[in-house]
């Protein structure tokens, strides 16, 4: 693992695998600061490569949805620029490039079925019918839920609903992947498939992924680079790589090495918030 | 789901559909027994108390003032329905088209509920010439308040993250409207629609009462109060059975076409069981 200064948070070195491509997205100075003088997230600087898999991994209230929040455009920097495909945010539809945003619940539409819940935004952007249902067809086989095009989301448990949502993030064919927590809220096994499952389509369709977790674990388990996070402030205070090759599997999260990334996290984790008593899962 | 059940292995009066039907007529059928019962008891007359049979026989012999009577009501109580429905919906539309157009006008949306109609029928039913149509108006205003606060409430009532979905999709207005606002407003409509339906009936009956027309154009409450100088008690009881029946109809007409727009996925018309 090579621990990046925490002082200057400077992008990892050009050896590392993962960072020779061009960057995805750039986050110059970002800061959040409410007019009521909330400070949500002091500066940030980070860059990240097309083909990582970042995670953003914090306790409540350090500023992590925050910044991914930033990044999709969903909030505005108070200060400071963020830079997506070399374009402010708002711009990114001129790049050709897409991308989708994953939220912490379902945040499926009731009174529609899977099928055109996965096509609305498809829809939205006024994709042909035809076209748009084939797109749906392939995106609901690739989270496993081909037969369930029919289904209300009330009928699915809590895991197919967010299948479903990662199938309608998936349909436009997005090249960045931003995940709020996507499977906080579901149960030790499914999130692990889960979990599974997104490495796998991360690799097969190339994606760039923002994941932002309080689960150190699951930190491990899929990112190529930990941006570990504090809270009061709201700040970026470590880095680490993960040297770990893909696919990992169900042995990586018992070998050694997994306990010893988690240990390090953990370690700088307490390090950052000064405390023992934050609410990380582990 | 229900139709998934084997509800052939459950008795019949045990299924839940049935005993909503069952259990309010067998309480129905005792209230109207114990009525029937007093009057023969204690030998009231017909002139204060007429027994459950004699109304019934009075429904049959005067059906035919009592049936056209009932046809210039529900006219009266549908023509309404629809015009608050209408007004209201598109009260609501320019309600939620901005904050500030919803606080300079709501206050004036309560004040419409809040003045009684009786006062202001009079005057409406001298500035509309047709009392049919003048009637009508009297009804839509007692029905139409819910309908506005309740789709207005509605169509504010949006899943806030939905709603970031869709703006990060850059959907349009229009599209926001359509596929997000107006489904999550439909369980309140309905709600409204309930509410306003009885409250359509109840602006009718209080508008004839008002404009008490004779001749032709005479609805139900105009037949009680034909009645009542007549102290012709039974047609009274008559007169009101039919109303309250049209009342009764309306709502399970509402809560039907509430069930077909919403059984399938929202949790007020999921079944219990």
């Amino acid at each position: 693992m090579n621990r990046i200064d925490p002082v200057t948070l400077a992008p990892p070195p050009p050896q590392l695998a993962t960072v020779h491509a061009t960057p995805a997205v750039e986050i110059l100075s970002a800061e959040k600061t409410y007019p009521n003088g909330t400070q949500a997230l002091l500066p940030v600087d980070l860059t990240i490569a097309e083909g990582e898999f970042i995670t953003l991994l914090g306790p409540s209230g350090c500023g992590k949805s925050t910044l991914l929040k930033m990044v999709a455009g969903m909030l505005e920097p108070s200060d400071g620029r963020l830079l997506v495909w070399r374009k402010p945010v708002q711009q990114i539809d001129e790049s050709g490039r897409k991308m989708a945003f994953v939220f912490q619940a379902p945040t499926l539409m009731p009174w529609a079925n899977v099928q055109t819940n996965v096509r609305l935004p498809l829809d939205l952007a006024g994709v042909p019918r035809k076209e748009a249902d084939a797109r749906v067809a392939e995106a609901l086989a690739l989270v496993g839920l081909d037969k369930f095009a029919g289904a209300l989301p009330r009928a699915l448990s809590g895991g197919m609903q967010m299948r479903v949502s990662i199938a309608r993030g998936l349909v436009t064919q997005p090249d960045l992947l931003l995940m709020d927590e996507p499977f906080g809220a579901l149960d030790e096994i499914t999130r692990h498939k889960l979990d599974a499952d997104l490495l796998d389509l991360w690799r097969k369709k190339k994606l760039t992924v923002i994941f932002v977790t309080h689960s150190i674990h699951e930190a491990v388990f899929l990112s190529s680079r930990v941006i570990m996070m504090a809270a009061r402030p709201g700040r970026v205070v470590e880095q680490f790589q993960i040297d770990e090759p893909y696919p990992r599997n169900a042995d990586f999260m018992v070998s050694p090495q997994f306990s010893r990334y988690a240990k390090q996290l953990q370690d700088s984790l307490l390090r950052a918030s000064g405390t023992h008593d934050e609410e990380l899962q582990s | 789901m229900s139709q998934t059940k084997p509800s052939i292995r459950v008795p019949l009066l045990r299924r839940p559909a049935v005993q909503r039907v069952v259990s309010p007529l067998l309480v129905g059928v005792v209230l109207v027994a114990i009525w029937q019962a007093m009057v023969s008891i204690m030998e009231l007359p017909p002139y204060l108390v007429p027994s459950p049979y004699l109304m019934m026989e009075t429904l049959i012999k005067d059906w035919v003032p009592l049936g056209n009577a009932l046809l210039v009501t529900l006219k009266i109580t549908v023509f309404s329905f629809v015009l608050a429905t209408i007004a209201g919906v598109l009260i609501s539309f320019l309600f939620v088209q901005s904050k500030r157009i919803e606080t300079a006008l709501f206050p004036y949306a309560v004040l419409l509920q809040v003045t009684p109609i009786v006062a202001v029928a009079p005057l409406i039913i001298i500035w509309v010439k047709d009392p049919v149509a003048a009637m009508t108006v009297c009804a839509a205003l007692v029905a139409l308040f819910p309908i506005i606060a309740n789709t207005t409430l509605g169509l504010r009532s949006i899943d806030p993250d939905l709603q970031s979905y869709f703006k990060l999709n850059r959907a349009t207005r229009w599209q926001q409207l359509v596929r997000l606002r107006i489904p999550s407003a439909l369980p309140y409509f309905f709600g409204g629609l309930r509410i306003s339906s009885g409250l359509a009936l109840i602006g009718a009956v209080v508008a004839e009462f008002v404009a008490g027309t004779g001749g032709s154009g005479a609805g139900l409450a105009y037949q009680i109060l034909q009645a009542g100088f007549q102290l012709n008690i039974p047609r009274m009881f008559a007169a009101l059975l039919l109303i309250s029946l049209t009342g009764v109809g309306l709502f399970v007409l509402m809560a039907w076409l509430s069930k077909l727009a919403l059984g399938s996925w929202h949790a007020s018309e999921l079944s219990q069981d």
